[in-house]
């Protein structure tokens, strides 16, 4: 199935994804409106060194420790995607403990946050890959996790 | 094929969702003690302080049982296997067959022989759906509870009871709370939490005597309640198999692909013991995440697939009003620890390897060093540094994050 990939040599570390992310989550209409004065908690994160920036999400893993692990029920996958229902969740961070790629993480309201490719946002495909200027993220089939 | 499986948590679903991508059709026979739809036991602290509720805490939907095509029959017990012929026999005296069988019987609270335990009126164990409706039945806002264990159990029944009673008391002989995950400067952190919430702790202290409603301690105190919590600790249900012949330690024996010693007996769950990766010893291991992967690894190989579960390490998951406590493998070898304000990490190195750690306060990203103690990661491969740092995957070299992030193999 199509994933995210990261190609790290393109990564301009603009962090416009963690916007676009933001964006996509709100619920708004209006990017400047929504994101205006505020903190923003993307589902996707930077992370930055001396010589080198990558984005991290969620890998919708084949064999997804986080899903197996999620003691509510919570976390599961439905056509390859890892979705997440907030309703159950009772945030005791048993996927934060698992995630071996620190890809989800704590959501305000005490429950916890992750990547569902857009597909539960009006967006339908991964507005970070689409608002990448330097197509340093792709969303496309490859080999499998 | 026919599979049964004993027991109707955690081990359970696994097992019916391992043997579902091996297999479709073959019936599956779920036997369950409890007469409610599989749930989650952790959630029971949850239910209590009105987190979640009975509906949305079923570990999975509605039409788990007929979208896999398993019958669930519930509220009846095994009483013996028969290895050699391949059957259970149940409470009521029915025998079934099985072509493989699934032992998922989970844990009892263990319940300490004290003097003058009999003597008290109302007193729980806190481990069962049904123990949580009890203690709902039970509480007031004019309740004195006395909780006996500042473990996992004994602390989240504190956690979920205590606004809706007058006040909680925990005893533990130990000299710290959780003593089985934290460390004393760890463990004073997450108590002084607790304390500022209102729960109350006498440590190293143990009951000697009840007399009615009242407690008599070691050092002399008297402390008088209303209702007791029995939250000493758990033990494995192993008779099952230990009656048939099979070998068990402090739980079922199991090897990696979870089969018990008897043939075509698998066992998974709070009643097995397995081998620990960062110990290497042979430990209980009594997590969810745990009892569901091993579930699943039996319910593959049950049905004819080829799983192995050779990753098994101790880890945890817990918090106590909004304190988050993320914790994993062994404490031994090397430490550094980082304090500020509201947050305390130590790791702990050995022979090259992250064999531990414990965070509190700051959990970030907690599951890339649990990563690493799972694999046995070389510490000279990775920017040790950066490791200490926080978890981060620029810590990796190039080649290991294109795996990673770019689903390419180096």
């Amino acid at each position: 199935m199509k994933r995210i990939y990261v190609n790290e040599k393109w990564c301009l570390g603009c962090h416009l994804c963690e916007y676009y992310c933001a964006f996509a989550n709100s619920g708004a209409k209006n990017m400047a409106k929504a994101l205006r004065d505020i903190t923003i908690h993307p589902r996707i994160r930077i992370e930055e060194g001396r010589d080198v920036s990558f984005a991290v999400s969620c890998r919708h893993c084949k064999e997804p420790l986080c899903v197996k692990s999620c003691i509510t029920g919570s976390l599961k996958i439905e056509d390859g995607v890892i979705t997440f229902d907030r309703e159950r969740c009772v945030g005791c961070y048993t996927c934060i403990l698992s995630c071996p790629y620190g890809a989800i993480m704590p959501a305000e309201g005490g429950v916890i946050q992750k990547c569902e490719l857009c597909v539960q946002n009006a967006g339908g495909s991964p507005a970070c890959v689409a608002g990448c200027p330097n197509k340093a993220i792709v969303f496309e089939e490859r080999g499998e996790l | 094929m026919k599979y049964i499986i004993i027991g109707n948590s955690a081990a359970a679903v696994g097992c019916i969702e391992g043997i579902r991508r091996q297999d479709a059709d073959s019936p599956v026979t779920v036997i369950s003690a409890e007469r409610y739809h599989t749930y989650s036991r952790p959630l029971i602290s949850y239910l209590l302080a009105g987190k979640t509720t009975e509906r949305k805490m079923k570990y999975r939907p509605e039409s788990f049982y007929s979208d896999n095509r398993c019958k669930l029959i519930a509220g009846k017990t095994v009483i013996s296997i028969q290895p050699d012929k391949k059957t259970v026999t149940l409470s009521d005296g029915k025998s079934l067959d099985y072509d493989k069988l699934l032992v998922a019987t989970g844990s009892t609270p263990f319940v300490p022989p004290i003097a003058g335990l009999d003597s008290v009126t109302r007193k729980t164990t806190f481990l069962s759906l049904d123990d949580a409706k009890g203690l709902e039945q039970s509480i007031a806002k004019d309740c004195r509870v006395l909780i006996l264990g500042a473990g996992l159990i004994g602390l989240k029944c504190a956690e979920g009871i205590n606004k809706r009673v007058q006040s909680v008391t925990v005893v533990d002989m130990a000299d710290r709370i959780l003593p089985s995950i934290l460390d004393q400067a760890g463990a004073a952190m997450v108590k002084s939490h607790m304390e500022k919430k209102g729960i109350q702790f006498l440590l190293s202290d143990s009951v000697q005597e009840f007399r009615g409603d009242l407690a008599i301690l070691k050092s002399g105190k008297k402390i008088p309640f209303d209702l007791l919590v029995i939250a000493v600790g758990v033990r494995s249900n192993t008779a099952l198999v230990a009656n048939a012949g099979g070998e068990v330690g402090r739980g079922i024996a199991v090897n990696d692909r979870c089969e018990t010693s008897l043939p075509d007996v698998y066992a998974a769950g709070d009643c097995t013991e397995c081998k620990e990766v960062t110990s290497g010893e042979r430990r209980v291991l009594a997590l969810l995440p745990n009892a569901y992967m091993q579930g699943e690894c039996a319910g593959v190989n049950m049905a004819g697939g080829s799983a192995h579960y050779d990753k098994a390490i101790a880890m945890n998951a817990i918090g106590f009003f909004g304190l988050h406590i993320l914790t994993a493998g062994s404490y031994e070898g090397e430490d550094y620890i980082t304090k500020s304000a509201g947050v305390y990490k130590r790791l702990f190195c050995k022979d090259n390897r992250l064999c531990g750690y414990i965070l509190i306060g700051d959990v970030a990203r907690a599951g890339i060093y649990t990563q690493m103690i799972k694999d046995r990661t070389p510490l000279d491969t990775v920017d040790f540094e950066l490791i200490k740092e926080k978890p981060q995957l620029m810590a990796f070299s190039r080649a290991r994050r294109k795996e990673m992030l770019g689903g390419e193999s180096a």
